[in-house]
């Protein structure tokens, strides 16, 4: 077998949200054994958009098979004793447990961290929630607006004449998944050297709160200066985003930027102008309204992928501004190979976001597609715990798995 | 100040990044044990890793007040490096040494540096790697067991990777920066957001966990590859796979949810308060309406099933608003919360510094900075239940570890260390002329 980082460890699934199935699924990518551990109704997430060819279906979400594949999966109804019990053999065979219920839900059902250090004692169990397992709100409810919202980043985002705007679909659910994954690595590496279990406490709002997204550093400025960030009054347009001829090119508006774009647009000899001749000169607006004069009709005439090659072959820091459209057509992502393709059964087959990064010590593979609903019960209930076939066709007919 | 238990006491890293995603990541190392060491030249000036600009007059930061611009008390002082809040809400738990990698001398301290450190970290544009000599190859043969990522914006192969580009950049080209702003208003209206920033950043510092555990078991280091645009790509995959699988291009829907009705940012009593409202599920929205206080309005046809209200949401989110515009949003918040509904109050930075629930577990704490005072900031992110951990040390102000560095871990003898002073190596501020 295709030796990779995180061959020798062990995980289990037991979350209902998307940060827990992040946090596993770039474990299982670099090779940790995975089992997704599914009520026997299937996992939340198989209800997500989008679906494959929008045909909905257990099987068909397109989302829940992204962030699943490279693991095994398993039905088990834990809130039953019989499958409590079953559960807590599946804690010896584990190094890691992830969740994502509320803080109060395992305990109650005999199923917490310390139950489960009893039966093993190295155990690290990775609770991701909203608000912590401590504190006033750490039963409160949450969606990915309402942790923008709490965290400040929704409040400096949009135009200060209008409301706030939430960001892109599922950011920090995602992020709040590879940070879950970062410290349950960090508790291992302890467990590993100190012969201990841990109970990671990943507090969702906090990871946005100390988030390098600006969040950190505005906060410090506020203890630092007083100073409360507010959002942007930019009605004319943000002044670093232009049009082009078929989308939009970015281009960091920085003191380098006149001369370096007079270059792209092929006019440098203009620099010798009055109003662009001096740093002074190019630091009034007069000048900035002249230069964007000339980039207008340079830009509208020109392919946003053709702009940006002149903007960057002048070293100008840019970038286009992108829909999944252009994104997937980018030569880029097609030459570094971004999208592979999963096949789930012969003629079923799609394409899939691939690596977030590369391990040349054992690279990114795609070792399976995700499992189907309780795919591997008899593998694992068989072979991992040892069940017989009337013991396993018994369990499913009182619906424990 | 110690803490030996975290775990990666014994794990040294060199930290050669800039701006903000490869310093977040040796944040995340750091704050967990790791000696990380930052090479800071003197003989220029790093864009955005200590600030703007080397030399900053009180006059014109007061004139442009902005989170970026403010130092403690907005007084940069003649060594605006040392206050500069960008660089020090990450540099807390690191050591700073100067060393100028491009000028003469540079390359030899920096051989030394490689036999002493498990793990390098860099994140320029691959051809100013190669200008100052970082390469696998050349950790790899002083030792088998090295580990280093390089995370340029577009890869280390590939038709850009020459390509410059910063946060808000791989913002738009990932597809998100289309994913979020006004439905109403075009792509050139956007913030300024940066998130694939910590996106980089904790995945890079995730990969360093990885290829640890993977040396432990087989003593092999490795290099690692970050595209950050492949990166932040993996963030938005679900509107991704729906461009793949179904042909559909997904824009933004403002404050609005695929799924969710209502969903929204509703305005509050006072100016500029605002509210978020989540419902996902038939008995949350009830609950909204018992909390509401039931008006007549909620029993309308239009309203009466998740799909006619789907149809209706302009007048839905006009109805929720006429209520919640009479209240305060933290009542909002906290009413809707112990009726089961998912609601979350838009809080500023100063909110936020204030908010229960990160001060009811000790989110801030106060760190001494020598020369730039006691202030309270954001602490660590994740808890560990057998391992309690706090900020350690202050940021480093440059040079901070000099001798440290030079002389006890590279055994620089002290007139050794006293040439590399005259030779602009060392020193605890920027050279005299840059800017």
């Amino acid at each position: 077998m295709h030796d990779q980082a995180l061959s020798d460890l062990r995980v289990l699934d037991i979350s209902r949200r998307i940060p827990g199935h992040v946090c596993t699924k770039l474990l299982a990518d670099f090779g940790a054994d995975v089992i997704l551990v599914e009520p026997p109704t299937g996992d939340p997430t198989r209800s997500s958009n989008p679906f494959i060819n929008d045909i909905p279906s257990v099987e068909n979400s397109g989302y829940f098979r992204y962030l699943n594949n490279n693991k095994r999966g398993i039905t088990l109804d834990f809130e039953t004793r019989a499958g409590a019990r079953l559960f807590m053999e599946l804690v010896e065979w584990a190094d890691l447990v992830v969740e994502t219920f509320s803080p109060s839900i395992l305990p109650s059902l005999g199923l917490g961290y310390e139950s489960m250090k009893k039966r093993n004692p190295k155990i690290v169990l990775t609770s991701v929630t909203n608000f912590g397992q401590s504190g006033p709100y750490s039963e409160y409810q949450a969606s990915e607006a309402i942790y923008y919202a709490m965290s400040g980043l929704m409040y400096v985002t949009g135009l200060d004449s209008r409301e706030p705007v939430k960001l892109g679909p599922n950011v920090i659910q995602f992020h709040a998944g590879i940070m879950s994954a970062l410290h349950s690595m960090i508790a291992l590496r302890g467990t590993v050297s100190r012969d201990i279990g841990e109970h990671v406490d990943e507090s969702i709002q906090e990871l946005q709160a100390g988030s390098i997204d600006r969040t950190s550093a505005m906060l410090l400025a506020y203890q630092y200066a007083g100073f409360v960030t507010r959002r942007e009054n930019f009605e004319g347009g943000g002044g670093s985003v232009h049009q082009c001829k078929d989308g939009y090119l970015n281009m960091f508006p920085d003191a380098t930027m006149i001369p370096k774009g007079l270059n792209m647009l092929g006019m440098s000899e203009l620099m010798e102008e009055p109003l662009f001749a001096t740093m002074e000169a190019r630091s009034m607006p007069e000048s900035h309204e002249y230069f964007d004069a000339l980039l207008e009709p340079w830009l509208l005439e020109r392919p946003v992928t053709e702009a940006f090659a002149a903007a960057q072959e002048s070293r100008i820091l840019s970038g286009p501004v992108y829909n999944s459209a252009l994104l997937t057509a980018d030569p880029n992502f097609r030459a570094r190979a971004y999208w592979p393709t999963v096949e789930r059964t012969p003629g079923d087959m799609t394409r899939i976001p691939g690596k977030s990064f590369q391990m040349y010590g054992g690279l990114w593979t795609m070792r399976r597609p995700a499992p189907t609903l309780g795919q591997h019960n008899a593998e694992i209930y068989g072979g991992l715990i040892g069940f017989s076939q009337e013991e396993l066709s018994f369990l499913k007919q009182t619906g424990v798995v | 100040m110690g803490n030996s238990k975290l775990p990666l006491n014994g794990v040294r890293v060199l930290d050669i990044t800039l701006v903000w995603a490869g310093p977040y990541a040796t944040q995340m190392l750091a704050d967990w044990g790791a000696e990380v060491i930052r090479l800071e030249p003197i003989d220029h000036f790093q864009p955005m890793a200590r600030g703007q600009r080397a030399r900053v007059s009180k006059a014109e930061i007061t004139a442009d007040a902005d989170w970026h611009n403010a130092y403690p008390d907005w007084d940069p002082t003649d060594m605006p490096w040392n206050r500069t809040p960008s660089f020090n809400v990450h540099a807390r738990n690191k050591k700073s040494m100067t060393l100028n990698l491009g000028a003469p001398g540079g390359q030899e301290v920096f051989q030394r540096l490689f036999h002493v450190a498990d793990v390098l970290i860099e994140n320029n544009v691959p051809t100013t790697a190669d200008k100052l000599g970082i390469s696998y190859e050349r950790a790899r043969k002083i030792n088998p067991g090295f580990i280093m990522v390089r995370m340029p914006g577009f890869g280390l192969q590939g038709p850009y990777r020459t390509y410059r580009t910063l946060g808000s950049h791989i913002d738009g080209v990932s597809g998100h920066a289309s994913l979020r702003g006004y439905p109403d208003l075009g792509l050139e209206f956007q913030t300024d957001i940066f998130y694939s920033d910590a996106a980089g950043g904790i995945n890079c510092a995730l990969a360093v966990l990885m290829a640890l555990r993977y040396r432990q078991r087989t003593g092999k280091g490795q290099m690692i590859e970050l595209a950050q645009v492949e990166n932040f790509t993996s963030y938005i995959s679900d509107v991704n796979m729906d461009r793949l699988a179904n042909g559909r291009v997904q824009r933004t829907l403002g404050n609005r949810h695929r799924t969710m009705v209502p969903h929204g940012c509703y305005p509050c009593a006072g100016e500029d308060e605002w509210v978020v409202i989540a419902i996902e599920r038939e008995e949350q929205w009830d609950a909204l309406c018992e909390a509401m206080g039931s008006p007549c309005w909620t029993i309308e046809r239009k309203f009466a099933s998740y799909l006619s209200r789907y149809d209706h949401q302009d007048e839905l989110d006009a109805l929720i608003s006429d209520w919640t515009r009479t209240l305060n949003k933290r009542e909002i918040m906290c009413t809707l919360q112990e009726a089961g509904v998912p609601s979350g109050q838009v809080s500023n930075h100063a909110e936020v510094s204030h908010d229960p629930q990160l001060r009811g577990r000790n989110f801030f704490q106060w760190v001494d900075m020598p020369g730039t005072g006691k202030h309270q900031y954001p602490s660590i992110i994740g808890r560990l239940s057998e391992t309690p951990n706090a900020i350690r040390t202050p940021p480093p102000r440059l040079g901070e570890h000099n001798e440290y560095v030079y002389k006890g871990l590279l055994g620089y003898t002290d007139a050794e260390y006293r040439a590399l002073e005259d030779m602009g190596h060392i020193g605890n501020a920027y050279h005299a002329l840059v800017e």
